[in-house]
């Protein structure tokens, strides 16, 4: 216990780089999930394409094996990238890939009528989506967009295999130093743990705030199987 | 540098004995996640609030922590309690116990998601509690959860390569391996990385088919 304690100034600089990259990590992936997610739902044949060829590319490829082709292959052609760089990527464009499916599917799911009635009002299409679908289509995306943020979250651990100082890399190099083992990785389980915690409730208060935003009651029930299979990690379940 | 194919025809044949210790250790720890979720589903729902409550906490716990520091823990810290696990066991074990709290989410929305008029049914044809669960209740929440697990088992095959870390040279692991022996990363990390994909896509195929074949509506 004693070791860990003194320890404990690398274990707080470690959580602070996993915070670092969820932080980093998030914003590329919201980026990319609406960006592509949008794409998704063109009228164009080719933009959908487009949304497609990231999807399957990025959600099929394990964020480990892309974090080792970034760290690993990429110097190979001459393109070094900085390991802080390499991991943010990979988890960006992993789970940018599922968020990408989500904003797809929450879109699609707006009733049609709405969809209609901005065409109706004469609205441009980048008024359509930024008035009337995005708005409603939010309330839809937060439940699982907060799944992914804890995925994203975890996903961080990967890139202490890629030598960036994190929460994982941190108690690795304290086993390797004191050889505490129990203490070490308990804390670290913890600390990963409250991490979680503290996303979960930011997602749940966000997702009062839009509610109240739509004047919609929030829903207090428990996640149907709908929620859970589109929040699987898994294959296309969404649209 | 351009891709070399001499090259990439010679470590081919080495990828597939870490093909083997992938899929052993895919469908091994499905295996087991399907049937510990199956426990965490009758512990939630045991009658003892203590025992739910706990159940649940334990669960939350373990979802919301990265499998890799699980791996870590079984792998160097179950020893200290007396329990040597080998990589690839104490890989199968985090896999398994990891996706058990998925699988059991599963579970529960699948009965969950039995409509509350089959119950009150049930209730008024006075039917045995066994003939409840095994005539009613589970062939209809079988049948919706099928194409869900199905997700979780390319989710899980995803997330094999993790086993890397504890050592188990399944195919990143002996991708990276050819890699370092021979100074060419580009073609054994890429070959794997198309690998995946492409298992990914033709699975997820496979589970689209699956989802019209089971919807219910």
């Amino acid at each position: 216990m004693g070791d860990v304690l003194d320890s404990y100034r690398l274990l707080v600089q470690g959580a602070w780089i996993t915070i670092q990259l969820t932080v980093y990590g998030s914003a590329l992936a919201l980026v990319l999930a609406l960006v592509f997610g949008i794409a998704g739902t063109s009228r164009h044949r080719a933009v959908r394409v487009l949304n497609r060829v990231y999807v399957e590319f990025f959600r099929g490829s394990p964020a480990l094996v892309l974090m080792y082709w970034f760290f690993y292959s990429l110097p190979n052609l001459g393109l070094e990238l900085v390991p802080m760089f390499a991991g943010v990527l990979a988890l960006g464009l992993n789970v940018g890939a599922y968020g990408a499916e989500v904003v797809r599917g929450a879109i699609q799911s707006v009733p049609r009528a709405q969809y209609e009635a901005t065409v109706a009002l004469n609205f441009r299409p980048a008024q359509r989506l930024r008035r009337v679908l995005l708005p409603q289509a939010i309330a839809l995306m937060l439940p699982p967009f907060g799944n992914l943020l804890i995925e994203l979250m975890k996903g961080t651990a990967l890139v202490s295999l890629i030598t960036i100082a994190d929460l994982t890399f941190r108690a690795q190099q304290i086993r390797t130093n004191t050889g505490e083992t129990v203490w070490t990785f308990t804390t670290i389980l913890v600390m990963y743990f409250v991490i979680a915690q503290l996303l979960q409730l930011s997602v749940r208060y966000a997702e009062r705030r839009v509610d109240r935003m739509l004047g919609r009651r929030p829903s207090r029930d428990k996640a149907g199987l709908a929620t859970v299979a589109a929040s699987a990690p898994g294959g296309g379940t969404a649209g | 540098m351009t891709w070399d194919w001499e090259y990439t025809g010679q470590f081919l044949p080495d990828m597939l004995s870490g093909l083997r210790i992938t899929v052993v250790a895919t469908l091994v720890g499905y295996a087991l996640a399907l049937v510990l979720g199956l426990v965490w589903t009758l512990l939630r729902r045991s009658p003892s609030r203590i025992v739910s409550q706990i159940t649940r906490w334990v669960m939350e716990f373990i979802r919301s922590t990265p499998l890799l520091v699980q791996l870590f823990f079984i792998f160097y810290v179950f020893p200290e309690f007396g329990l040597t696990l080998g990589p690839l066991s104490a890989g199968i074990l985090g896999l398994g116990i990891h996706y058990s709290t998925y699988t059991a989410e599963v579970y529960r929305a699948g009965i969950a998601d039995v409509p509350r008029g089959q119950w009150e049914a049930c209730t008024a044809l006075n039917l045995p509690k066994r003939r409840v669960w095994q005539d009613v209740v589970l062939p209809q929440a079988v049948r919706k959860v099928i194409p869900t697990l199905g997700n979780y088992l390319i989710a899980m095959f995803k997330d094999s390569p993790l086993l890397f870390g504890i050592t188990v040279l399944e195919l990143l692991g002996v991708a990276y391996q050819e890699g370092a022996r021979s100074f060419k990363t580009l073609e054994p990390l890429t070959t794997i990385a198309v690998l995946f994909i492409v298992v990914s896509i033709v699975s997820s195929i496979a589970v689209r088919r699956l989802e019209r074949r089971y919807a219910t509506y």
